[in-house]
């Protein structure tokens, strides 16, 4: 197995004064560009009588995730939509952006070893560290503006003291939160290219298809539960206790 | 023992859990929906939340095993 490197780490494939520019970052940044750009160049044609076929996809698809928002909370679909599908549509091609022919595959031989140009974006801890902390910082965000200061009577709950020790426990499942979002994604997609990698490294034709289909779904899956999860936990956050 | 084995000991006992776990959250789901066809989808979006706790506790110990072998 000498030949097959793996790192677990994103690498750095430039340095832009003193800050080194991984191959994630790179990735992270042409997914956000090819959805703005996607999403202009739609929102152009939204308006006249008769849009293309394409753009007429977009919506159906838009709009069954928003049907399905609509499903998990009827009330306030419209206000927790653009947080929830921003997250999904992310998450979802920073998955799909690692399967690409040439991802993983094409990059430099330096001293540290074999660099690739593109990885997926969530395959480095550091997205979906900062993709975890955004989703559950809005959590707390959204808690607060539906109910004030009431929602935090959820952590200090000075009543008695068994209150107050499962307010403390609440608190802490909050970072818990955090933890399982990033170890969640991560390990799903980073174990996906590790499996494709090892293979493609066994097999090198052909084998490695199916498993590139099984990728795709998981890339879906874990996206659609990011969301979903996100979407569930605002949901709690705001609904009034008896 | 070497530290290949670790990591395949790390992986296969982390999964015995989560296995099981998924496979009784995937039966129940199925239960109810032959019995309530209609609920279908709102049973779906729960067994997939309750699929992806469980498969979490799976991961850590992927994640364990992953950076015993590559760091």
């Amino acid at each position: 197995m000498s030949e097959l490197h793996i790192s677990i780490s994103a690498q750095p494939i430039f340095v832009w004064g003193n800050y080194q520019v991984t191959n994630t970052m790179l990735v992270t940044v042409l997914v956000t560009l090819f959805l703005s750009l996607l999403a202009i160049n739609a929102q152009r044609f939204l308006s006249r009588k008769h849009p293309p076929r394409w753009v007429l996809f977009l919506q159906t698809l838009v709009e069954s995730f928003y049907e399905y928002v609509q499903s998990i909370t009827p009330r306030h679909a419209a206000r927790f939509f653009p947080l929830v599908a921003t997250l999904f549509l992310f998450i979802l091609f920073g998955n799909w952006a690692g399967l690409l022919p040439g991802a993983e595959s094409i990059g430099l031989k330096t001293s540290h070893g074999f660099v690739p140009f593109l990885r997926g974006a969530t395959a480095d801890i550091n997205t979906t560290l900062a993709l975890a902390i955004f989703a559950v910082f809005s959590v707390q965000f959204y808690g607060y503006k539906f109910r004030g200061l009431r929602y935090f009577t959820k952590f200090f709950d000075l009543s008695n003291p068994i209150n107050f020790f499962v307010g403390f426990l609440e608190l802490i499942s909050e970072f818990s939160k955090i933890m399982s979002f990033t170890f969640r994604l991560f390990g799903n997609i980073f174990a996906g290219e590790v499996l494709l990698a090892v293979i493609a490294f066994l097999v090198p034709l052909f084998a490695s298809l199916p498993f590139l289909g099984l990728e795709i779904f998981v890339g879906l899956i874990q996206a659609l539960v990011f969301s979903t999860l996100t979407l569930v936990f605002i949901n709690i956050a705001t609904a009034e206790h008896h | 023992m070497g530290n290949d084995a670790v990591v395949g000991i790390t992986i296969a006992v982390g999964g015995i859990g989560p296995a099981i776990a998924i496979g009784l959250i995937v039966a129940k789901a199925l239960e109810a929906i032959g019995r309530n066809p209609e609920a279908a989808a709102k049973v779906q979006t729960i067994m997939i939340l309750g699929v992806a706790f469980a498969e979490a506790i799976a991961i850590y110990s992927l994640v364990v095993a992953l950076i015993l072998k590559f760091v």
